[in-house]
């Protein structure tokens, strides 16, 4: 029986649901053909939008019943919002990482098509068998409703684009142009088509002669009405555009909290597949920890400083030796040969301490002051004889210590075996900016 | 055997607390824990612990306001602050307010029981962090008229002190380093402490306004 297959459609449609919350009914945001009034009521009564649409277009029959009840359910069943998605599907979502699926019954156009044809159909003979409305009244309606039905899309395309935070800054010229030229086409075809309309049922009312006169006081009227409402408008506007420069702000952040949560998950994830591996736990834990506690913590400097300069040098170190390295600074500085220099020489230490020390830890101490800028970087490893040095590490040697007297300043190298090696940097800072 | 010490665990991350618990169960005695403010200042009354390790950010009105409430009533109480917080305000707030101590919570099992002894004894605990925010904190030239003068400025000593422990040095090294005894260190420290708590600098108080480019 066709009915049973009906049924099975039905449960199958309202068990999707959560029941605890009264469910409200709303229109989609994708694949509606006019309103989405259709498909938002088909799923939210857990019927084929078909029959729906059947509905409305039957209701239509009545004196244009079905039309007025679309309408007036196009204004109060509100768009569906995105709020009802999770934080991090929704930053997914902004940061164009997933593709939004449709999930409402939607554009059949064929079967609209047809619907439609039905309709104007019954409609026009209802005309000629003389059951409808006066055909002075008809034809102004019909002209009417379509040039509606483009204005308000035209509205719900800006409401979208508003939550996609993609609107322009000023709101009133976002509602015009959302969504481009079709936008712009649309718009100016619904307010031709209403005022096309109206003028067609001045016409037939009261004939052609008066039409000039109608459309002079209309402007007039239209003036006035600006004058007294522009300045409302504008502050309204106003308002709109900071609350959704807010909005965008608080998405930045979740976005950016979003992001953050997902490496962390990420991370959790790597260090279950490393747990026999204790140097790569506590690798990637540290990693994560540096990227969370720069966010958390960090004052954002902008541009680039001596400090930033040896916490990244650090970071760099940690990531490719398995060691902890902490970076203090007492003081900055901005970046010019000679402090890039020294934060080179810092890293090649910091480098040569987690590669032949044996240290789990590297202590790494900058200090700026007007005069000079100070570098140590130390750790509590195997330490060696500096006078002694192998040849391989000659070179390294030079790449600091060479590096640091072509830039006018120093390098000193403390160590003994077994008590660990301090490297001090320094460098004169003659003409500090 | 000397009676271990008893030890009140104040952080709102329950996994952190279980996490400690099981590094220092050991050596101290954890008699208590708890995860905000009021929990903790009725958990201290009810325990008196010789040793706090107070988290910075708690639900309620953050660790400063344990120490504050805390002390009203029982000012010997001594906290040693253990945050993953580097931020600068947060730290010197809670030592300002009577903290002894600031080690970040990467430290490891056996340096938290040293530093937690250490706070017992009445010492200061400076992490290479801390004495870093102090050198940074002290850092310039004051006017010579300034009221509290000693209070506002670290002498030499103590300076280099701080600048070894910021190097990462511990105290035995920097004693070593210096030819000055351990005991001589921790007289600096909590030197240091003390001016830290006291100074009037306003460079303390408008601390994140003020970490400026040389």
């Amino acid at each position: 029986m066709s009915t049973s297959t009906g049924a099975g459609a039905v449960t199958g449609q309202t068990a999707l649901p959560v029941a605890s919350v009264p469910r409200r009914a709303f229109r989609p945001g994708e694949g509606q053909m006019v309103g989405g009034v259709a498909a938002g009521l088909a799923h939210h009564l857990g019927l084929d939008v078909f029959w729906v649409r059947l509905g409305f277009v039957v209701a239509t029959w009545f004196s244009g019943f079905g039309v007025l009840v679309y309408a007036a359910l196009w204004r109060l069943l509100p768009l569906r919002t995105e709020d009802e998605v999770p934080a991090g599907v929704g930053a997914a979502t902004r940061r164009g990482l997933r593709t939004q699926p449709s999930r409402l019954p939607g554009g059949d156009v064929g079967q609209a098509v047809a619907l439609l044809t039905l309709g104007v159909g019954v409609i026009l003979l209802l005309q000629r068998v003389g059951w409808g409305l006066d055909g002075r009244i008809l034809w102004p309606v019909l002209t009417a409703v379509a040039g509606f039905a483009l204005v308000w899309r035209q509205a719900d395309e800006a409401q979208r684009a508003r939550w996609r935070g993609a609107a322009p800054g000023v709101p009133v010229l976002g509602v015009l142009t959302a969504g481009g030229v079709g936008s712009v086409v649309r718009l100016g075809l619904g307010v031709a088509l209403v005022a096309a309309s109206i003028g067609l049922f001045v016409a037939q009312v009261s004939g052609f002669s008066v039409l000039g006169d109608v459309a002079g006081a209309t402007a007039l009227a239209l003036l006035g009405l600006a004058l007294l409402v522009g300045p409302w408008v504008h502050r309204l506007s106003r308002d709109l555009a900071a609350e959704r420069r807010a909005r965008v702000r608080s998405q930045e952040r979740a976005d950016m909290a979003a992001h953050l949560h997902d490496s962390v998950l990420q991370t959790l994830a790597m260090l279950q597949r490393n747990a026999d591996d204790p140097r790569a736990v506590a690798r990637l834990a540290r990693r994560q920890e540096r990227e969370l506690r720069l966010w958390l913590y960090d004052e954002q400097v902008a541009g680039e400083s001596l400090c930033r300069a040896l916490t990244t040098a650090a970071a760099e170190t940690e990531d490719m030796h398995d060691v902890a390295v902490e970076v203090i600074c007492v003081g900055d500085a901005g970046v010019d040969d000679g402090t890039t220099a020294l934060a080179r020489a810092a890293g090649e230490a910091m480098v040569n301490a987690a590669r032949h020390s044996g240290a789990a830890k590297v202590d790494v101490y900058a200090e700026v002051s007007a005069a000079s800028a100070e570098v140590f970087v130390r750790d509590r490893g195997v330490g060696f004889d500096p006078d002694a040095l192998p040849a391989g590490r000659m070179g390294v040697r030079q790449s600091i210590i060479g590096r640091m007297e072509r830039h006018g300043g120093s390098a000193q190298i403390r160590s003994s075996p077994g008590a660990g090696t301090e490297v001090h940097l320094s460098l004169a800072r003659g003409d500090a900016s | 055997m000397t009676v271990p010490l008893r030890v009140v665990l104040v952080d709102d991350h329950a996994m952190f607390r279980s996490g400690v618990r099981a590094e220092v169960g050991r050596d101290v005695d954890v008699v208590g824990e708890a995860a905000d403010v009021d929990s903790a200042v009725a958990m201290i009354g009810a325990t008196a612990p010789d040793v706090v390790l107070l988290d910075v950010h708690l639900p309620g009105g953050g660790g400063t306001e344990v120490v504050r409430r805390v002390h009203l009533r029982a000012p010997d109480t001594r906290f040693l602050a253990l945050s993953v917080s580097d931020a600068a305000e947060d730290v010197i707030g809670v030592i300002r307010l009577g903290a002894r101590g600031y080690v970040t919570k990467n430290i490891t099992g056996p340096e938290l029981v040293a530093a937690i002894r250490r706070v017992a004894d009445g010492d200061a605990v400076f992490s290479p962090r801390l004495a870093g925010f102090v050198l940074d904190a002290f850092a310039g030239t004051i006017e010579v008229a300034q009221i509290d003068e000693d209070l506002d400025r670290l002498t030499e000593r103590e300076r280099e002190v701080m600048r070894l422990i910021a190097r990462g040095y511990a105290y035995k090294e920097v004693a070593k380093e210096l030819f000055i005894s351990i005991k001589t260190v921790e007289t600096h420290v909590s030197s240091v402490l003390r001016k830290l708590q006291l100074s009037s600098r306003h460079e303390l108080s408008r601390w994140a306004s003020d970490r400026r480019l040389i």
